[in-house]
């Protein structure tokens, strides 16, 4: 039985909540459907600590589906990269659930809950197999998956806000033509190599000559992954979604998706293409680092203009994705591990505050910066976790915000690109000021007097998964070496380009 | 690009000129047009040029269906494009059912499918809301 499920592990962490979904469907009861929602999510995330445990000496698990040997068969390739974005899906959503079901008390329909949690389990499955998948076309099968789930998640935000159905109908159109680009690239890629496994498509690719259909395709990829990640000039969907949605599922999307998009953008450019020359070097030093920088100061400074709280995290969301995008372009080891350790921290930083400010929403009905006068003293551990998560997003010494930081500083400096870490400072400067807005207002401002019922602390079921996050920020603010480990793996393997790199560990049922 | 002028290069490339036209097409009308509803045809349309792109590369030129027969010589198209066009068609599907499901909703909600008004809408909300803010925080330091 175990050994049955080990050897089924990257299989199972994804096909579980698939499951799952249904079944809490066909039961239609929402406690139901919250417990079988559990149960899932705490095996999967313990399947994906296991398989970074495995992963963690550099070697790489390959799952066969139904045993049929890659290139023909679909293969399921986690190496340390993988492992770690796994992690963060898994952890995020197990941390979210509870909260979740308290908070969708108050900002869902009762007849909606279960759906609400199918809806969690699809997204997280989609979320899960981008991050597992070996097989190109398989990542748009479970983008889209998530996708869509994501879609009508934000739009169960309507019942407090309007404004999430045209969040969301902006999100869907947007994100399926994201969507659609990267289908035709990968159109592109399967007509000049024939074939869609990564693997095979990187032997393929690095063996043909250069050609336009290859990087007509590779801009393809990067453009539509980039909608879905909200790289710079395509971020428009994101304020809204964020703001409107329900408070867990901001929470949730802030932490993973862009994340997982993410990953997709630097799995094809490091590993099925080839970043380190060419046209797709070029396209990181001279398209993509500008537009993390640009995204870095733009986002941030329109973020501390925002009088909606959730808008203000959500522009701060698009500002330190530029950072992510940034350590890529060093194209060294220390810059690709930054990305990674970012990824790791601000999942962490902006899942705690989306679920902090949801509690804040929870109490006082809104998310405008007035509702927060005074939480200080009415919600203290609220607004302490506020507090230590907002400084880890500006990067202050003994958070995880500081760990990221530092190592994207040492990967510019490793780099000879000093001046990137004047730009990483400044627009640390404004982080500064958008949450220093926020502790304002809620140390040193009364407490409206005007409510009839008064404003008291969250539930618990809401304040232990939010102070569950605030004890890991300080906690790999400390003790940073696990996810710096695993990040430099990945990073390792990644630069190496192509995928054989590493010792191959094939799982699933052999034969065929 | 004197392969343009090559009338064989032109035609033998007709699907993908094809493609573009379409592909083009859908996405001028996603972004042009403020009829929610004609969005989604526009996505639709966009989608559709995909789905031709991957269907035509799969052609072999005399190629039956892929199915077995007794002529062990016998060419047939490329299932693959087939297969991966069917599973995109269902997420088409399935965009286009809750593209369509949102535009009601938003219908019953905002009284309009039209984006101008649906964002004029919004900003509307927006500015009552930091009006109403402007007005507290005057009550507060009046108050003070």
């Amino acid at each position: 039985m175990l050994e049955g499920i080990v050897q089924n592990a990257p299989l199972l962490a994804i096909m579980l909540p698939l499951i799952a979904a249904p079944v809490a469907v066909l039961f239609g009861n929402k406690s139901v459907a919250f417990y079988i929602s559990g149960a899932t999510l705490v095996l999967s995330f313990a399947l994906c600590v296991y398989m970074a445990l495995l992963v963690s000496d550099g070697s790489i698990l390959s799952y066969h589906i139904g045993g049929w040997a890659p290139p023909i068969g679909i293969e399921y390739r986690i190496d340390a990269a993988n492992a770690m974005v796994m992690i963060i899906v898994s952890a995020m959503g197990a941390l979210v659930l509870p909260y979740a079901r308290a908070s969708i008390e108050k900002e869902i329909s009762p007849g909606h809950h279960t759906m609400f949690y199918a809806c969690y389990m699809l997204c997280f499955t989609g979320l899960m197999g981008v991050a597992a998948t070996g097989d190109a076309f398989n990542v748009f099968v479970f983008l889209e998956i998530s996708s869509l789930s994501t879609y009508v998640l934000v739009a169960m935000g309507a019942r407090q806000d309007k404004r999430a159905l045209s969040a969301a109908y902006d999100y869907l159109i947007l994100g399926t033509v994201g969507a659609t680009f990267f289908v035709i690239g990968l159109g592109f890629l399967y007509i000049a190599t024939g074939t869609l496994n990564m693997v095979d498509l990187a032997d393929k690719l690095a063996n043909s000559p250069d050609n336009k259909t290859i990087r007509a395709g590779f801009a393809l990829i990067v453009i539509g992954m980039g909608l879905k990640l909200a790289l710079f000039p395509l971020h428009r969907w994101l304020p809204g979604a964020y703001s409107y949605a329900p408070s867990a599922v901001s929470a949730f999307l802030a932490s993973t998706a862009t994340k997982v998009a993410l990953y997709v953008v630097i799995r094809f450019t490091f590993s099925v293409y080839d970043a380190s020359s060419g046209f797709e070097r070029t396209t990181l030093e001279y398209i993509i680092l500008p537009l993390a920088i640009t995204a870095m100061f733009t986002a941030s400074a329109v973020a501390i203009f925002q009088m909606n709280v959730k808008k203000l995290l959500a522009y701060s969301s698009v500002s330190q994705i530029g950072y992510m995008l940034l350590g890529l372009t060093y194209l060294n080891q220390t810059g690709v591990a930054a990305s990674f350790i970012h990824m790791f921290n601000h999942a962490m930083t902006k899942g705690a505050l989306f679920m902090a400010v949801g509690m804040v929403v929870w109490r006082t009905g809104s998310a405008l910066l007035p509702s927060f006068a005074g939480i200080g003293r009415t919600m203290p551990w609220t607004a302490a976790a506020i507090v230590v998560a907002g400084l880890s997003l500006i990067g202050v010494p003994a958070t995880a915000g500081f760990v990221s930081k530092w190592v994207l500083m040492a990967g510019a400096f490793e780099r000879g690109w000093w001046p990137v870490s004047f730009a990483i400072v400044g627009s640390s400067v404004l982080a500064v000021i958008y949450v220093w807005r926020l502790v304002e207002v809620m140390y040193f401002q009364e407490p409206k007097a005007t409510t009839k019922d008064p404003v008291r602390e969250a539930p618990l079921a809401m304040l232990v998964p939010t102070w569950i996050l605030i004890l890991a920020i300080v906690w790999f603010g400390i003790a940073a070496n696990a996810p710096v480990e695993l990040a430099r793996i990945a990073a390792d393997g990644l630069l190496a380009g192509g995928f054989d790199n590493g010792q191959t560990v094939i799982l699933g049922i052999p034969g065929r | 690009m004197d392969r343009l002028l090559d009338p064989s290069f032109v035609l033998g490339h007709m699907n993908y000129w094809l493609f573009v036209v379409l592909m083009m097409t859908g996405l001028y009308i996603v972004v042009a047009r403020g009829n929610l509803l004609k969005k989604i045809v526009g996505l639709n349309i966009f989608q559709a040029a995909v789905f031709m792109l991957y269907i035509s590369a799969g052609k072999v030129r005399g190629g039956t269906a892929p199915i077995l027969t007794d002529n062990p010589g016998e060419a047939y198209s490329n299932p693959l494009p087939h297969v991966l066009i069917l599973t995109a068609i269902v997420v088409g599907i399935a965009t286009t059912a809750l593209g369509l499901a949102l535009t009601t909703r938003i219908n019953e909600v905002y009284g309009t499918i039209e984006e101008d008004e649906i964002l004029e809408i919004d900003h509307q909300e927006t500015e009552r809301e930091v009006a109403a803010i402007l007005a507290t925080s005057a009550q507060d330091s009046a108050n003070a």
